[in-house]
């Protein structure tokens, strides 16, 4: 796009050359291709984010108090859990498969981690790692029978939701819930842990400026290579907005309490998955297995591998999540990742954007999709309407974000965008 | 047809099958096929629709495990249990689909399955590969970054064409690599096919024009039926000769149309 700036004698790089090629500069071209995009059906995360300010106007109309800080710390606090497991739906939902058994699998991780813990008297670190490696043999499991045996997913995990469930029960024993001490490292990270007001700063004011040297670099990369790239006041703009943003909104939440350590893990874990699918060949892998398997093999992908990675990545963080629920209770009963865990995971993915059908969809769908639930539930909570209005209105969210799924892909088909 | 002399390619094999079989349930797709490619060779495969060219493409590219026969590569016996193993010997295909992901994008598509740098992508020193490659295809493509999906019928064929050329492969299998392709891009290709017969690598070009048999291809093998129907070095043998062995006659529907076409006064069967 810098070509542009030369008007009398453009000098095109190589990726410009074509010329059918719209070539706009600055702001204006960014809107351009940001409208070409949503108009041939890429909606991208535009849905989910006009869905979440809807939903927050309409409850902070219903209840002042929903904006609060306080609440919003809460919000935040609550989305952790749910959100990893969340983020290992996407996992398999990107290869177009689907694991029914997070529920279970985080429910039996958390009754693992309380007996070795709270009962053996295992210290914390073994009784975590060993919860964790259940979850890695589960998920390998689950990609060996897929693999050796051609048993569709569903089925599969159907059984593991049966399966795991009981084996959570048998583990509890007949009392069936232990609680954790309130003085142990897992609540105090659960409950009490929260960034320093001068930290949380801090960690913003870092993570813009990576934002802005990894934007450098590339667009360094790129024109020495000959290609065009991000100009200068663009990528200040990105650097500013997420420095504003970001800023603001942990400023809000220092208002109350702050941030708590258990969402920045949370958050960690999307920027690392998003790391992992964009930017590695891994990643690559899963969005080609996703989009057409036959393909991926040809190309001497291990498509087996992608598969069996998938469902231990997505049993894993089930099994994290468990933890971090359990902890955030300061206990593990008969009911823990039962209820709607399972659903609200599974509908916190596609919320945020990730396509049924495989091969679309990103980190960010899980943040985005477990923030507009835990939205709903919170504000339904506040106005005291009891779980009935919170799984219809989830429901229908659901439902909303499935059909705008379908319409859009017909949409991009229909746009040679797949 | 007469002539089932198989002709010894002039240097040794690079690739060689020996009666090769393949069924798919009840239909046999490939009965006891031999085929042979040397280094700076190129061997065209013909046949009808239904001869078994894409079946013995699979086969070689480790898509479909044969049944009987066996496969010797560089002198050595192989076999080739995935497509895997297939490019890891320097044999890459260009199928008769495409086998190419919808969702992805061109550079992507054409690294797929050998990223540049395996934990830190390398997407700049891809894009400006993949730039190179398609100049090279003089390849009419606007933008790297569209999904393949938004692409032309003849565009995805070069971007499958660029990708066979990526990994430095010995062998270069075409499963009809002209069938969507313009006339600028079809020149290119066959251009492509002689400067690659130059570089010294084996090349196996499924075709059903015989203009670009005629023009580029050293050999020409033909199936029929799953069978080995003749094969022919290109230089020694007619257009006509060819379409007989394909379609197992000499009194074919071909050259009754191109009979009928002359201004000499229609045969028999013509008219009727
Ligand atoms: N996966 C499969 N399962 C069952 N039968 C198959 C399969 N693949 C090919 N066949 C059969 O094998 C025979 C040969 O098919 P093949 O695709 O090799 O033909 P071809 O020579 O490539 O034809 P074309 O010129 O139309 O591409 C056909 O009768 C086809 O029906
Ligand atoms: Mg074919």
């Amino acid at each position: 796009m810098k070509t542009t700036q030369a008007p009398s004698a453009p000098v095109l790089t190589i990726d410009r050359q074509d010329e059918r090629l719209r070539t706009s500069s600055g702001i204006r071209g960014a809107v351009d291709s940001f409208l070409d995009r949503v108009r041939s059906g890429d909606l991208g995360v535009l849905p989910v984010i006009a869905g979440l300010a809807i939903i927050w106007t309409v409850l902070q109309i219903l209840n002042p108090k929903f904006l609060s800080s306080s609440n919003l710390v809460n919000l935040a606090m609550e989305c952790a859990a749910v959100g990893v497991i969340a983020l290992g739906i996407v996992c398999v939902l990107l290869l177009g498969q689907i694991d029914l058994s997070v529920g279970s699998v985080s429910g039996l991780s958390a009754a693992v981690v309380t007996v070795t813990f709270v009962n053996q008297g295992w210290p914390v670190w073994l009784a975590v790692g060993g919860a964790v490696l259940m979850g890695v043999v589960i998920g390998w499991f689950y990609g060996q029978v897929f693999n050796r045996f051609g048993v569709p997913a569903f089925v599969i995990t159907l059984a593991g939701l049966l399966g795991f469930l009981g084996l959570q029960l048998y583990v509890l024993g007949p009392i069936g819930s232990i609680n954790i001490p309130f003085d142990s490292p897992l609540v105090y990270f659960a409950q009490l842990a929260f960034v320093p007001a001068w930290l949380s700063y801090i960690l913003v004011v870092l993570a813009a400026a990576a934002l802005f040297l990894t934007d450098l670099r590339h667009a360094r990369a790129r024109r020495t290579a000959g290609l065009s790239s991000r100009p200068l006041p663009s990528m200040a703009l990105r650097t500013a907005g997420l420095l504003l943003a970001a800023g603001a909104i942990v400023w809000y939440l220092n208002q109350a309490r702050g941030v708590g350590w258990m969402f920045v893990f949370f958050l960690a874990l999307v920027l690392a998955l998003n790391y992992a699918l964009t930017r590695t060949k891994w990643g690559r892998s899963m969005f080609a297995v996703g989009g057409n398997a036959e393909a991926a093999r040809r190309a001497g992908i291990n498509v087996r591998a992608v598969y069996t990675s998938a469902f231990v990545a997505c049993t894993t963080l089930a099994a994290v999540g468990g933890i971090l629920a359990a902890s955030r209770l300061a206990a593990a009963n008969q009911g823990s990742g039962g209820g709607d865990v399972n659903l609200n995971a599974i509908a916190a993915a596609v919320i945020g954007g990730t396509s049924l059908f495989g091969g679309r969809g990103s980190a960010f769908a899980a943040l985005l999709g477990i923030i507009v639930i835990q939205s709903i539930s919170s504000g339904l909570t506040l106005l005291s309407l009891d779980s009935s209005f919170r799984f219809m209105v989830t429901g229908a969210v659901l439902l909303l974000a499935v059909t705008l799924d379908s319409v859009s892909r017909r949409s991009r088909s229909s746009h040679g965008r797949a | 047809m007469s002539s089932h002399t198989t002709m010894a390619p002039t240097k040794e094999a690079i690739l060689s099958l020996t009666g090769i079989s393949k069924s798919f349930g009840a239909v046999a797709a490939l009965k006891d096929i031999d085929l042979e490619v040397a280094p700076g060779e190129v061997v065209a495969v013909v046949g009808d629709n239904g001869a078994g060219k894409s079946t013995l493409v699979k086969v070689l590219s480790g898509v479909h495990s044969p049944d009987a026969g066996s496969i010797t590569f560089e002198s050595r016996p192989e076999t080739i249990p995935t497509p895997m193993a297939a490019l890891n010997l320097g044999i890459a295909t260009v199928f008769q689909d495409l086998a190419l992901c919808d969702n992805l994008n061109v550079i992507n598509n054409l690294f797929l399955g050998r990223e540049l740098s395996r934990y830190r992508l390398n997407e700049v020193e891809m894009e400006t590969r993949s730039w190179e490659l398609l100049k090279q295809l003089s390849a009419k493509i606007p933008s790297l970054h569209t999904p393949i999906a938004s692409l032309s019928g003849g565009q995805r064929q070069t971007v499958a064409i660029a990708r066979s050329l990526l990994g430095n492969p010995k062998v270069i299998i075409l499963d009809e690599p002209t069938a969507a392709l313009g006339v600028a891009q079809t020149a290119e290709v066959l251009n492509l096919v002689e400067r690659l017969r130059e570089r010294g690598l084996g090349v196996i070009m499924i075709s059903h024009n015989m203009a670009d048999v005629q023009a580029v291809a050293d050999r020409v093998a033909v199936l029929r039926l799953g069978k080995n129907n003749g094969t022919f070095r290109v230089a020694d043998v007619t257009t006509e000769e060819v379409i007989a062995a394909i379609t197992g006659a000499s009194d074919n529907v071909v050259s009754r149309r191109s009979a009928s076409r002359l201004p000499a006064p229609p045969t028999q069967e013509s008219a009727s």
